[in-house]
């Protein structure tokens, strides 16, 4: 598989990177190279194979749902680019 | 002999006795790295306050006779790593301004064990890369010069390049490093040190900056296998904060390194030989095999047959992971942001300037690999694979104890070298991801020289949860191979 330029344009815009047009032949081109160079899988047979998501086979450990912490909105909000109150601040979404 | 020449190992025990204090021992580390960190550029943040108050607080632990196991012992700290009030980058212009009002749980227990933090260091881009060229803070140059070649600066190895150069140039006793594909093993191998990334769960995860969370793993690096060995024992153990984190006791892992390896089973896998692998490196393998035969231990060759399509299913998981990681800077919360009257072009404004080629490359090949009608022709094919690259190793482990391989194809390239083509320089990782895929403990100890003067490393593979095996064999292999060599550019000279 061979992804064209509008290809590329799609999985940025999924990605939400800004991509500019001068920079798309290159990346086109190595993503190619890396998708090409990764085909190789293909030639295992694997039909009857189980797919290993993580490597530790534990069962993962329940705890209680319960509040852990708390009352920390200063801190939450300290590395914030920008914020009006309490709140997030991003540029207007509804008009 | 200076202060930054000891082992960590020994350094402990002079302070134990007094000899030196530990204001003393980080003021000559200091000293080190305001001679030499503006060249080798190891250290994004120097935290000089921080170090010296830890260190007081040491001096008052060591005289009060409570001191922690690590009291007063300097270490760089990988910038991956958050750290309460300073500054963690993941060497990313768009965590430039990021200061994590939380600790990491493996930081924290350092801190907890009496550690002097010196810094941050420097790493690839979000612990992406083999080389150290893809950090926004600039490259770290190898302490390590060919022979005749003083002009050539060599990269120290990635991710981890900052943490390793810092060891290895005597910048630190010891440092952490992260490992999601070979980012301590490789760079630990470059730099003439050694370390180890433990089992997949044995460090938690929790205040590491993510990157692929099911590879991700933390580790130590310092001179010797028994500094790391110090250095693991306070990183490891269960955090109920990291759901992966393995609840197990933790070992003495220093006790380990005493172990005889009398009458253990070493396997040597026949498919870890590179097309265009130098015959130095597969010389001193075979030495590897002869040292470890000389201690007693027995030798078999064992095949691992689907080694050769590691990388490829890693290329495919990590950069999964890490397109779904990294959707968290958009801007809006913390780290940088590109100011827009509309939110969508701030989004894809602020990636845009916020990543380097090398982020958005894995990022834009996981998003195109987790996407509508690919899933199963890559991710899903890739889990299977990885299944696959387990078993090989578990039936492995059914004959042998531990496995011996090269760490890395090939010693430390110039800078720039490999930049070109992508695939060029994942083939650096060739020989430690399969068990980065695996979840398996390994170590890179330095073990010779090739003909240019730089080292080579071999690396150890060991079951899960059994690093203390890792570490017997890896402490024979040391004290056999008696690697004694130092960089050309160190504290001091």
């Amino acid at each position: 598989m061979s992804l064209d330029s509008a290809t590329v344009r799609r999985i940025a815009h999924l990605a939400r990177i800004h991509l500019e047009e001068a920079d798309l032949p290159r990346l086109q081109a190595e993503l190619n190279g890396i998708l090409g160079w990764i085909e190789q899988l293909n030639e295992l047979d694997v039909t009857h194979v189980e797919p290993l998501t993580g490597p530790t086979q534990m069962a993962l450990k329940m705890r209680e749902d319960v509040v852990t912490d708390g009352n920390i909105r200063e801190q939450i909000l300290a590395n914030a680019p920008d914020r009006a109150g309490d709140y997030f601040a991003v540029p207007k979404v509804v008009e | 002999m200076r202060l930054t020449e000891l082992s960590l190992a020994e350094a402990r025990k002079r302070l134990h006795r007094r000899e030196f204090s530990a204001a003393e021992l980080t003021e000559a580390h200091l000293e080190a790295i305001a001679a030499l960190n503006p060249r080798l550029n190891a250290y994004i943040t120097v935290t000089e306050e921080l170090a010296k108050a830890q260190a007081a607080a040491a001096d008052r632990a060591l005289a009060r006779g409570d001191a922690g196991p690590l009291a007063g012992i300097p270490l760089a700290i990988k910038d991956l790593f958050c750290t309460e009030g300073i500054r963690t980058t993941a060497g990313s212009r768009i965590l430039a301004p990021f200061v994590p009002p939380y600790e990491s749980t493996v930081t924290a227990q350092l801190k907890r064990d009496g550690a002097v933090f010196l810094g941050k260091a420097n790493l690839d881009e979000f612990a992406m890369g083999s080389s150290n060229m893809t950090s926004a803070f600039g490259p770290v140059e190898n302490p390590w010069k060919r022979k005749g070649d003083e002009a050539a600066r060599l990269v120290p190895g990635g991710s981890s390049g900052g943490s390793a150069a810092a060891v290895a140039a005597q910048l630190a006793l010891g440092a952490t490093g992260t490992d999601t594909g070979g980012s301590i093993r490789q760079p630990a191998a470059f730099c003439g040190i050694a370390g180890i990334k433990p089992t997949y769960g044995r460090c938690s995860r929790w205040g590491i900056v993510a990157f692929a969370s099911s590879l991700d793993q933390a580790g130590p690096f310092a001179r010797t296998v028994e500094d790391c060995a110090i250095l693991l024992r306070s990183m490891a153990g269960h955090d109920p904060k990291d759901s992966t984190s393995a609840d197990r006791p933790v070992p003495d892992y220093e006790a380990a390194c005493r172990r005889s390896i009398k009458g253990l089973k070493i396997g040597i896998p026949r498919e870890y030989r590179a097309p265009g692998m130098p015959a130095e490196i597969e010389q001193l393998w075979q030495r590897g095999i002869a040292w470890l035969k000389d201690a007693g231990a027995d030798a078999q060759e064992v095949s691992l047959p689907h080694t050769k399509y590691g990388l490829a299913t890693y290329y495919i998981v990590a950069p999964a992971e890490a397109s779904s990681n990294l959707a968290r800077y958009d801007g809006v919360r913390f780290g940088m942001r590109v100011e827009s009257d509309d939110l969508l072009e701030l989004y894809e404004r602020t990636r845009a300037q916020g990543f380097g080629p090398e982020v958005k490359r894995r990022i834009l090949i996981g998003t195109y690999v987790l996407s509508a009608g690919y899933y199963e022709a890559y991710y899903l094919r890739a889990q299977k694979v990885r299944a696959l690259i387990l078993r090989d190793f578990t039936e492995a482990f059914s004959r042998v104890d531990v496995l011996l391989t090269p760490t890395a194809p090939s010693a430390a390239f110039e800078q720039g070298a490999k930049m070109d083509d992508p695939v060029q320089m994942y083939l650096n990782d060739i020989f430690t991801v399969p068990a980065s895929m695996a979840g398996l403990p390994a170590i890179s100890v330095p073990a010779g020289l090739d003909a240019q003067g730089l080292p080579l490393g071999l690396q150890l593979i060991g079951r899960p949860f059994d690093e203390e095996t890792v570490f017997a064999v890896a402490s024979a292999l040391e004290r056999a191979a008696g690697f004694t060599h130092l960089p050309q550019i160190r504290a001091g000279v």
